[in-house]
């Protein structure tokens, strides 16, 4: 039986006050809160095990590559991976995007070509490919979106043209909490001989995602907000096509061999096999090891019952938003449509002032653009506030939230 | 920068948004220190649940909160945010 106070437990910055008031956080789309289970991994690791990886053979630096490969086997099982090879170990959901760029776009795309995106894509999948756009001369096309935010899946088929070589999508948009159907649109995609980037960032925290079921060919997400540390974050991509990509970083770690050629007077330079291929220089071994704290957490929890809280969480948040009639929700209010975010501001304020008010009680939101700019110029607004829920989140946090409101409001 | 407004502010940011607003955090320690002294200069327009408190400095709205944070809106820049705080605090 899922407990949202039994796991609040663990989360030692929950007991906060900040503003006199108890902490509610619901900037989880920004980044989640860390349990205990994360940081005393953390803290013994570099308290008991802590060395560089691979190539020693000191204890230390068995144990610190163990626990870095084990890393990989347990974030690989968890998206139903085949293995550590399609796994590779970034700072980020950004970085990971970036990866696929410059080790795949660069190398396979060109003047004839199309790169299709949506218009509710986070900044991250938006700006590396214009940029490698103006390098390469490919397009960048943008899949319209339906009036209440979700994806216009006739408009996405019209796009697919036999020029399209890449379809770039979020899983879950990082301002509505829209989950795209991106199983459908990996199918329709293949069909059409485009492969598909998958950005992960707010769906592998918050539901069951297997990539094997997706079919996605790249999986891009956060170690952060998955409970785990900030700095690291993962690329899934399948084996073939890895093994067919240049490196995107060169140094130590990722190289097999660098010769030099007396005669010639240069280096040959032949790769390390796969995932450390992709992994130049020393990794973040802590973050690792905080990594795999993380997905054991979230794996103990049962992500179909961390789904179920935060569909919970949506649900009664967006029936007592109903009560603020000086509220106005952005996106889907069905939560079969969606995740638990939820975009709104409040008439006579714009939304950093929605989000001060909030923080002198406690309750840390966000506001902006959330890094999605065209998507609110899709809603025809400068800002929005997000509240975002995770595991910890509570039925009488939303109550507190939803009183603040009501208080904000009856200033008017 | 004057370095007696430095003691009062912690951080200063543009907003994210196409409302280019200056968002100013009081140091802690120094928060109702600040907060007295603009009231001293400004009157209040308006006071939001005794925690927001909205007022017109030179025509250029200020919402004050009294957490620490202020936000001043229609300047031109950081700059400008920052000419203004040491007339308010100074």
């Amino acid at each position: 039986m899922f407990d949202p106070y039994r796991v609040r437990e663990d989360f030692p910055i929950l007991k906060r006050k900040v503003n006199n008031h108890p902490l509610i956080y619901f900037d989880n789309a920004a980044t989640s809160q860390k349990p205990r289970q994360v940081i005393e991994a953390m803290k013994e690791f570099y308290e008991q095990h802590n060395a560089n990886v691979h190539r020693a053979v000191h204890m230390l630096s068995l144990e610190a590559t163990e626990l870095y490969e084990e890393a990989h086997e347990e974030v690989a099982e968890f998206i139903g991976a085949e293995g550590i090879e399609e796994i590779v170990f970034v700072r980020g959901a950004t970085e990971a995007i970036n990866l696929v760029a410059y080790s795949w776009g660069l190398h396979n795309l060109g003047r004839e070509d199309e790169v299709v995106v949506t218009l509710m894509e986070h900044h991250s999948n938006i700006v590396p490919w214009e940029i490698l756009s103006k390098i390469k001369g490919f397009k960048v096309k943008y899949v319209d979106l339906n009036s209440d935010g979700t994806l216009n899946y006739e408009s996405f088929k019209e796009m697919l043209t036999p020029k399209v070589k890449l379809v770039c999508v979020a899983h879950v948009s990082n301002v509505t909490g829209v989950v795209n159907d991106v199983k459908a649109l990996t199918k329709l995609a293949h069909e059409n001989g485009a492969l598909v980037l998958v950005d992960g960032a707010q769906s592998v925290p918050h539901m069951q995602v297997n990539v094997r079921d997706l079919d996605c060919d790249f999986l891009a997400f956060s170690g952060h907000k998955m409970l785990g540390p900030t700095g690291i974050g993962v690329l899934y991509a399948k084996k073939e096509i890895l093994e067919g990509m240049e490196p995107f970083h060169g140094g130590g770690e990722m190289i097999r061999e660098v010769s030099f050629n007396p005669e010639t007077r240069r280096c040959t330079i032949s790769w390390n096999t796969l995932p450390w291929k992709f992994e130049a220089g020393t990794p973040d071994v802590g973050g690792a090891v905080g990594l795999t704290a993380a997905v054991r957490y979230l794996r103990s929890l049962g992500m179909e019952n961390v789904k179920a809280h935060e569909c919970d969480l949506t649900e009664y948040a967006l029936k007592r938003l109903e009560e603020c009639s000086k509220v106005m929700v952005y996106g889907p209010r069905d939560v079969g449509l969606k995740c638990g975010i939820i975009p709104f501001n409040v008439e006579g304020f714009n939304s950093h002032d929605v989000a001060l008010f909030l923080d002198s009680y406690g309750i840390m939101v966000r506001s902006g653009l959330h890094c999605a700019q065209p998507l609110h110029q899709k809603f025809n607004i400068s800002s929005s506030v997000r509240a975002s829920f995770y595991i910890y989140n509570t039925r009488e946090e939303i109550d507190r939230f939803i009183d603040a409101l009501k208080e904000i409001e009856e200033s008017l | 920068m004057n370095a007696n407004l430095n003691e009062y502010v912690a951080r200063m940011e543009e907003a994210c948004g196409e409302e280019r607003d200056i968002i100013v955090h009081f140091k802690y320690e120094k928060k109702d220190e600040a907060i007295g002294r603009i009231l001293k200069k400004v009157k209040i327009d308006r006071a939001v649940a005794g925690v927001i408190f909205d007022l017109t400095y030179k025509g250029l709205p200020i919402r004050l909160y009294n957490t620490g944070k202020v936000v001043i809106k229609n300047v031109k820049d950081k700059n400008h945010a920052w000419s203004i705080l040491a007339e308010l605090l100074l």
